[in-house]
């Protein structure tokens, strides 16, 4: 038989279903692959076989099926709870905490008969481009592993390229799912804020915080997309409104035609910073989608450029909040409690010994543009450039349905390359970022290898809030049209490096 | 523009309960400063005529019916917990004062 | 630290200052549940039994707002003649504190939900006293801390602490009042009367439990002096958690004498919190400006804008009940009441009572009477609350009716009331069962009379000869011999008829 973890998960869905393989068979598969390879990628912080092949199992017995990928195993990003594993966030201060609740993301995965093969490792708490600021070593890149899978989410983006798994949950703040899906030749979507239950999602930024399906198809992210979205009243911020129909929106797509679909290129991602390979690969793209039947024109979104820096003021300003509860009080990491130290002391040293260089900068970061005095010229203003950004996406949904951009100015850098210089890093999301200030949806999906560096390149697609199955109608339209390239990922050798 | 001195990114960390080192405070001091002389740049076009913008989308009026629902027992609040004692969290002893 | 302060003779105070106050309360509602998650509001329990993912502040978990408290919040508004906000939203408070979960207070900030009111407060003498309210908040309350080892059981001087985060989350309230200027002298009596006024008002709306000995109502009491030719406030600070309110009056009234002797003496009243020592009634200091926190204050992500219909505010509008002010007023006029027996019949706790027996027929002086006198001593020597006995007000009414058709005697009434406190049953089958009617047939009286006359023939020769009030003795063996069910006013005219003094 085929390696069964090189199928789709609709594929796959479709043999559990029809008693061609069993669950279990499907799971043991990706899990054996994961003991091969993972020493050298690194995507994963904690594995549940057990838990994982009792799920299967369920299913196997089961008589009808729970879901559309029932049976289709998949890899969690270490920031969702469970209740079963440990939860790190890729953080030293949570090293063996196992939460006494399931998100509400997970809980769905189990109901969706999902089994779930372990936690994937992430920039910790999300801060981040490159996976390198897990406090449990980088992840890397499966097309070449001196490179980088992309960041926060480089475990999950980089579990689907290596095969490891099929489908994978991510989480997406300023571009968390999409650059990692970019750099890796995966496909990655940021639902609409609200679109997905944030209940269990542990906290960077919770007013851009969105987690989404990671897949190597549009089709096997959108049959993830209905699993965990809809509306859910543990979240306030969660819409109470129909999810978009994504399947039927994928499945359009694949019929390979985008004749009266208004595509925007938004003008201002392009020119300095950005890769020629990755520009290149961008006007292909285009030029891809007008065959396709879509009409093309050009979009002016000036406030855009204002996105990372405001970014870089809300994000902080968030976690230096949402950090505070890692205390050493309650739950994880706890130092110099021995007697001499006060509450106090023990906090700030906690905080010190637990966290990494990039959350300290970050939460610092944030401390001061909150602090009295600066509260106007920093977090005021970038709520401000928030309201511009916003206005700038409606004007541009006025006249186009979807808008489109590279997802990233530059292929996977090298590990090591930016750790140092934390504005090179920030770089990164520089496309991202305005989908996650205005809170609408927005995609990652392959658009071919840099012809300079035969790195993958990922296009952009962007949709007004609540129009998230526009993205997949585009998105599979154009992947059928362009054609796969995650085949091309070069085999993994050995278990280590 | 910002011009962070160790003294400040001192007061930032003590605000933050970061018991920071002095290679750090240099560190972070450069590093604070390059960032947020970047995003100083939001300032330019955040006009007094420009409303603000916390949540993305425009939900008001959720809200909970006032009705118990399971909790945690005692045993699962204090599993993580790293001292418990008599059902409850034990923390070194307390130096500030109650807000 | 511990040095004894100066204190300023109080009438030298009010000679040189003005005091200024103002006063921050919190009210804990008495919702089902907490303030962003569905875990029990109760007060005490095993520790950490009513705690969830939320009110843990564990990572991941998410708030969600109570609709209860919000009705709640808006009612308190509305009764303390507050404008209710169209929008507003919940705030992070930053700060770091072991007792509360996230490191932050998720509270209101620039956006209170009520806002610009007043309360009027009657002082003990009548006068009326307008305080302003600046807002009405919601928030929620923090865990409670155990300090362990060390001499005091107190903060200071522990070896560590535990925790216990059943209270954390429970919804709070905080009424903060605009300073309160021009009651010189009487500054500690307003706060008093302040507070006081306050509870009732949040008993009447039935939103707390109000039990400042639980901690349901705190308050804390900012004070400050102007000398008499200043044109601003003066410094003032701020004594927290003032659990009584006769402790309200004292630590008033000693920070109005503490600072007046620190300025008097060429010194400057510092910013700071100050804690009251409830056992010999000062103040000590606590956390000065210089070392407040930054709150960082920025609104709460993970909830959403609240945005009251005028609908909604209308409908609640219209839930109040009578104000406690309007309450006093109106029943004072209605029962032409002094200033005195006014306060009197509030401070019995009974008014609910008095009123209801009013309600069920009886006049209102001999409602007050019955329940103000002879069932508060009952009550009393029960060792329960009034409102605890065993009796209704249509029970109580009913006996003031059987007295005033000269049914009962006061004396009797007086039984009947003791036999439905002994759950007899309704005040009739008690003068049935216990046969409590008064004697009224007139030949079984006389026989009464002649047979004590005969038993006493030197008394009746007494009142015979003209000593009338010697007829009291005849009187009492009657009415012993009748087991005090005769009218005795009737027994007299008997005897005198018979003795032919009549
Ligand atoms: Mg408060
Ligand atoms: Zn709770």
């Amino acid at each position: 038989m085929t390696d069964l973890t090189r199928f789709t998960a609709a594929e796959l869905a479709e043999k559990i279903r029809g008693r061609e393989v069993s669950a279990v068979e499907v799971t043991q598969a990706h899990l054996n692959r994961i003991a091969e390879v993972d020493g050298a990628v690194n995507a994963f912080l904690h594995l549940d076989a057990e838990g994982a092949l009792a799920a299967a199992r369920a299913v196997d017995e089961a008589a009808e099926p729970a879901s559309a990928l029932a049976g289709v195993p998949l890899a969690l990003k270490d920031v969702l709870t469970t209740r079963d594993m440990p939860t790190t966030c890729g953080s030293k201060t949570l090293e063996g905490w196992v939460p006494p609740y399931d998100a509400t993301v997970t809980r769905k995965l189990r109901e969706a008969g999902m089994p779930i093969l372990g936690k994937t490792n992430m920039d910790e708490f999300a801060m981040g481009s490159s996976t390198e600021n897990s406090a449990f070593g980088p992840t890397r890149n499966p097309w070449d592993p001196t490179r980088i899978p992309g960041g926060s989410g480089g475990g999950s983006a980089a579990s689907l390229a290596a095969f490891e798994a099929p489908l994978a949950i991510g989480t997406d703040t300023g571009g968390s799912i999409r650059q990692p899906g970019a750099v890796t030749g995966t496909v990655g979507v940021k639902p609409t804020y609200g679109g997905v239950s944030r209940y269990g999602l542990v906290a960077f930024s919770s007013s851009l915080d969105q987690a989404g399906p990671c897949a190597r198809t549009v089709l096997d992210a959108a049959l993830l997309h209905e699993v965990i979205a809809g509306h859910d009243p543990l979240d306030s911020t969660s819409i109470d409104a129909p999810v978009p129909p994504v399947v039927a929106a994928a499945r359009e797509g694949l019929r390979g035609d985008l004749t009266g679909v208004k595509v925007g290129v938004v003008t201002e991602f392009a020119g300095d910073g950005y890769q020629a390979g990755v520009q290149r690969s961008f006007e292909a793209a285009v030029a891809q989608l007008r065959a396709l039947g879509a009409e093309v024109v050009e979009v002016s979104c000036p406030n855009f450029t204002y996105a990372l820096p405001a970014y870089y003021l809300i994000a902080p300003s968030e976690c230096s909040s949402n950090l505070a509860r890692f205390d050493a009080m309650r739950y994880g990491l706890r130092v110099a409690d021995d007697g001499r130290h006060s509450a106090e002391e023990v906090m700030s040293l906690t905080r010190e010994a637990g966290f990494g260089a990039e959350v300290k900068r970050r939460v610092m970061l944030g401390t001061y543009a909150l602090s009295s005095g600066y509260y106007d010229a920093y977090y005021g203003s970038a709520q401000k450039v928030r309201t511009l950004i916003k206005r700038d996406f409606d004007d541009a949904f006025e006249r186009v349905d979807v808008l489109v951009s590279p997802t990233t100015p530059t292929t996977a850098f090298k590990i090591g390359e930016r750790v140092d210089d934390p504005l090179a890093m920030y770089l990164a999301d520089l496309c991202t970022i305005p989908a996650n200030l205005a809170g609408n949806a927005a995609m990652s999906v392959p658009s071919g290898l840099s012809d300079e560096d035969g790195l993958p390149v990922g296009l952009q697609i962007m949709a007004p809030a609540l129009a998230d199955d526009r993205l997949y109608r585009v998105g599979a339209a154009y992947e059928v049209a362009r054609g796969s390239i995650i085949d091309r990922v070069p085999e993994l050798k050995g278990a280590t490096l | 523009m910002p011009n962070i001195s160790r003294a400040e990114v001192a007061h930032l960390a003590k605000l933050a309960r970061l018991a920071v080192t002095d290679d750090e405070l240099d560190v972070f001091a450069g590093q604070l400063d390059q960032i947020l002389d970047a995003v100083a740049k939001v300032g330019e076009v955040a006009g007094d005529d420009i409303p603000p913008t916390s949540h993305a989308v425009p939900l008001t009026n959720v809200f909970r019916e006032d009705v118990v629902r399971p909790g945690l027992t005692q045993q699962q609040a204090l599993a993580g917990a790293p001292a418990a004692e008599e059902g409850r969290f034990r923390v070194p002893r307390i130096l500030g004062e109650e807000q | 630290m511990t040095a004894v302060a100066d204190l300023m003779d109080y009438d030298e105070v009010l000679e040189r200052f003005d005091p200024v106050l103002g006063l921050e309360v919190h009210v804990e509602l008495n919702t089902n549940t907490k303030m962003f998650c569905g875990c029990a509001n109760l007060f005490g329990g095993e520790p950490n039994t009513h705690v969830c993912p939320t009110c843990l502040g564990l990572p991941g978990s998410l708030p969600v707002v109570n609709g209860k408290a919000v009705e709640s919040a808006i009612r308190i508004g509305l009764a303390l003649n507050c404008e209710i906000a169209p929008w507003c939203r919940f705030a992070r408070k930053n700060y770091f504190y072991p007792d509360m979960p996230k490191n932050f207070q998720t509270s209101q900030y620039d956006e209170p939900i009520a806002f610009n009111g007043y309360l009027d407060v009657t002082l003990d003498d009548g006068e009326v006293v307008r305080v302003e309210i600046e807002r009405a908040h919601m928030e929620e309350d923090t865990g409670k801390s155990l300090h362990v080892g060390g001499a005091t059981g107190r903060i200071h001087g522990a070896e560590h602490s535990l925790l216990d985060y059943n209270r954390a989350g429970v919804p709070l309230i905080e009424i903060v009042t605009k300073p309160i200027t021009g009651t010189g002298a009487r500054a500690p009596e307003v706060a008093r009367a302040y507070v006081s006024a306050l509870r009732d008002l949040l008993l009447a709306l039935g939103v707390s439990d109000v039990r400042m000995d639980q901690g349901s109502l705190r308050c804390d009491a900012n004070v400050s002096l102007m000398t008499k030719d200043a044109t601003e406030f003066g410094t003032r600070t701020e004594t927290k958690n003032v659990n009584s309110l006769r402790s309200v009056e004292r630590a008033v009234r000693y920070e109005m004498t503490r600072q007046a002797a620190v300025l008097a003496d060429g010194g400057k009243v510092t910013q700071e919190t100050r804690h009251f020592q409830e056992a010999d009634g000062t103040t000590s200091p606590g956390r000065t400006k210089e070392t407040a926190e930054d709150y960082r204050y920025f609104p709460e992500p993970d909830l959403v804008p609240i945005a009251p219909p005028a609908e909604w505010v209308g409908q609640l509008r219209g839930t109040l009940p009578e104000m406690p002010a309007a309450r006093r007023q109106r029943i004072q006029t209605e029962w032409g009441l002094t200033a005195e027996e006014l306060r009197d019949l509030f401070n019995s706790g009974a008014v609910d009572r008095v009123e209801a027996t009013v309600a069920a027929g009886a006049k209102p002086g001999d409602a007050r009477g019955w329940w103000i006198n002879f069932l508060a001593q009952e009550a009393n020597s029960r060792e329960v609350e009034l409102t605890a006995l065993p009796i209704t007000p249509g029970q109580v009414a009913r006996v003031i009716e059987l007295v005033s058709t000269g049914e009962l005697t006061n004396k009797l009434a007086r039984e009947v009331v003791k036999g439905v406190l002994a759950g007899e049953g309704e005040p009739d089958e008690v003068v049935e069962k216990r046969g409590l009617k008064v004697v009224s047939d007139d030949s079984a009286l006389l026989a009464a009379v002649d047979e004590a006359l005969a038993a006493q023939p030197d008394i009746a020769d007494k009142i015979r000869g003209g000593k009338v009030q010697a007829a009291g003795a005849i009187v009492g063996s009657v009415m012993k011999a009748t087991k005090g069910q005769a009218d005795a006013k009737r027994v007299r005219e008997l005897i005198l008829e018979r003795v032919g003094q009549g």
